[in-house]
């Protein structure tokens, strides 16, 4: 295995009280494979990204469990170490690319930068380094386009620069939150064709967070559906829309509207809002809000079961 | 649901337009100096575009950001002013009302806002944010206009209790059901509505779905909805209108546009949405490049740069909207010389 996570806990210590963030999360992603993590607004993705990174920001602190990237201890390393990990090994791109690049810095400066600090080139090399790869994410005039500053670039061609810094080192896996989400759907089928391609020719793995099931879709062999800071399923692309089994799953894909389908008169909608990750219900945090709701959906966690290989389900249903 | 707001504008007002827009363009000038500033050029956000809303239906605005959607909507309530072209609403030209004829005729023509954080005032509660058209328009006051209010919350799904609560202590689904009754509170006929969805949760964004639809069916409402969610748009909108860089390249009835659109920017648009779902791979039409700036676009037809059926003619020459069926009008140059006959690649 890549990457191991065994029962992540990440919890954030505010005034009002302690934010279970993620509260208990286990998947595990094979070398090259894609695994899509998919939950909505507080639902625990990001953190669950940055957790791998080792990048939760203060008062978040990782409370609990395992992770084994290539066989190491990530818990056990020092900063330093971490430090020599990420960029090289694990590279993460972030939702806004408007706001992820240095708007003083022209976008070559901020290339090299990386080259250099991660390969330890000579600024020369560095900049033959980032014209090509540049050009692997198909910016079209890459070595004239390195001397132009970030505001010069538009949307995808500001994310197609930050995908590019994210795989200046050849990295085994790429993190990437919501890569597409401010970017116009013509745009972001570019985005998504070039990471396909991207991940073929490089043979490294990927983890999507995405809001979006219709991107796993395109994307993903694997998909973790989150709710809560909770696992609520993880399965294989195929099952998750055809045979998925978790009440939280089937809600949130019927209240899609859908291109590929008729009509309808109404959406089904799933009522009330997710909870407050500081005061989370007893019990499953989906219960509130599910239809199929048992005496001991309220009183005890469900354990995570598998319900036929490959399948992972945390519901009462099928305990 | 549905077929009943069908089935009342087919018997009552079959042909009664709420709303005409003729020609309307919006363009914005680019100023360079401080002291002498002069005008050196214009953004084009909106460049001559036409279409009707019928009473009581839905029509919904499709297109990327920077195509001019949101532009046009505020055109239409002139909350921004247009640069030219004629707006008929109820038959009445609002291009030509002062000022105070305007405010009047806003009662009836509202706005619900995308963002549910921005667009609340984070200093009044809710029942004084929703109350003030009522006062505005002098229509209720004292206990009246609290009774209007409860009687809207109780509407839009929150509990008339919370009136005195501050927008900070809503979520935002719940804040969005606040910008709606605060459009609803004057008794509008028609409402704009610029991305009321985008900013929420699936899970949300269904809930608030739902609630537009039930409003049209109980107050008759007329709807423009503004978005670049096409699935969301289709499901919503009787008809739908796509726009780019400016202009309008086709529009046609929800359905018929999804199965049979016309122009080469509408099919590649349906085809980019990825779908959730595996058996439903189709080949995509990636477009090229992006899309240009509106201070200089392309000569001719606006999308011949990224187009992928480009043609001379259409660097040349600007195609005009032509009706190629009933309810179905696109502007490109294929239409012309092929009858039609351009299929969904």
């Amino acid at each position: 295995m890549l990457l191991t996570v065994e029962n992540l806990k990440t919890y954030f210590y505010t005034e009002e009280g302690i934010v279970k963030a993620v509260d208990g999360i286990s998947f595990i992603l094979p070398p090259g494979g894609t695994l899509g993590i998919v939950g909505e607004s507080g639902s625990g993705k990001s953190v669950t990204a940055l957790s791998i990174m080792r990048l939760v920001p203060s008062p978040g602190r990782i409370i609990g469990g395992e992770l084994l990237f290539d066989g190491q201890r990530l818990m056990e390393k020092t900063e330093k170490e971490m430090r020599e990990i990420r960029g090289n090994r694990i590279s993460m791109i972030f939702q806004d690319p408007m706001t992820s690049l240095n708007p003083v810095l022209t976008v070559g400066e901020q290339v090299v930068e990386t080259i250099m600090l991660h390969q330890k080139l000579p600024r020369r090399k560095a900049w033959l380094k980032a014209v090509e790869i540049l050009e692997l994410v198909k910016i079209p005039r890459a070595r004239e386009r390195l001397k132009d500053y970030p505001h010069q670039f538009s949307g995808g061609m500001r994310q197609r620069v930050m995908i590019a810094i994210a795989l200046a080192c050849h990295p085994r896996l790429l993190i990437a939150d919501e890569p597409t989400t401010s970017l116009d759907v013509t745009i972001q089928a570019q985005i998504i064709d070039l990471m396909k391609e991207l991940k073929k020719e490089l043979n490294m793995a990927i983890i999507l967070i995405t809001h979006n099931l219709g991107l796993v879709a395109e994307l993903c062999q694997k998909v973790l559906v989150m709710y809560a800071g909770d696992l609520m399923e993880y399965t294989d692309i195929g099952t998750i829309f055809r045979g998925s089994k978790h009440p939280y799953t089937w809600g949130l894909l019927q209240s899609l509207p859908r291109l590929d389908r008729p009509r309808s008169r109404r959406l089904e909608q799933i009522e009330g809002q997710p909870p407050s990750l500081i005061k989370l219900p007893p019990g499953c945090p989906f219960h509130p809000r599910c239809q199929y709701v048992k005496a001991e959906c309220r009183q005890e966690k469900p354990e995570l079961i598998e319900v036929s290989s490959d399948h992972l389900v945390s519901c009462w249903l099928y305990q | 649901m549905r077929e009943g707001v069908r089935s009342l504008v087919a018997n009552n007002f079959q042909d009664e337009i709420l709303l005409d827009v003729k020609n309307l363009k919006k363009y914005f000038p680019i100023t360079k100096g401080i002291i002498f500033s002069r005008e050196i050029g214009y953004v084009q956000a909106v460049d001559g575009i036409n279409f009707q809303i019928r009473q009581g239906e839905t029509l919904g605005l499709v297109g990327e950001s920077g195509c001019g959607k949101s532009t046009t909507g505020r055109a239409i309530l002139r909350l921004i002013e247009p640069t030219s072209g004629e707006i008929f609403f109820n038959g009445q030209n609002i291009l030509q009302l002062d000022y105070r004829q305007m405010r009047v005729l806003r009662r009836d023509m509202q706005i619900i806002f995308q963002d549910p954080f921005a667009s609340l005032n984070p200093r009044m509660t809710i029942g004084d944010i929703i109350g003030e058209p009522l006062l505005i328009h002098r229509l209720a006051n004292g206990k009246e206009r609290k009774k209007r209010v409860q009687e809207l919350l109780e509407i839009v799904g929150l509990n008339p209790e919370h009136i005195n609560r501050y927008p900070h202590e809503f979520s935002g689904g719940q804040r969005q059901r606040i910008g709606v009754a605060r459009a609803l509170v004057s008794n509008p006929k028609f409402i704009v509505a610029d991305e009321p969805v985008s900013a929420l949760d699936v899970s949300i964004q269904a809930q608030v779905i739902n609630l537009l639809h039930d409003l049209q069916r109980e107050f008759g409402l007329t709807y423009l909805f503004i978005a670049h969610d096409l699935s969301v748009v289709r499901h919503i909108s009787d008809r739908v209108a796509v726009m780019y860089l400016g202009k309008l390249v086709e529009i046609a009835d929800s359905d018929i546009l999804y199965q049979s659109a016309k122009h080469p920017y509408t099919q590649a648009l349906f085809s980019a949405v990825p779908i959730p779902d595996l058996k439903h791979r189709q080949k995509r039409i990636v477009l090229e490049g992006d899309v240009p700036s509106p201070v200089n676009p392309p000569s001719g037809c606006r999308f011949h740069p990224r187009c992928p059926c480009v043609m001379t003619i259409c660097r040349e020459k600007e195609p005009k909207i032509l009706k190629v069926e009933d309810n179905h009008y696109v502007a490109c140059h294929l239409i012309k010389s092929s009858s039609g006959g351009l299929s969904r690649a």
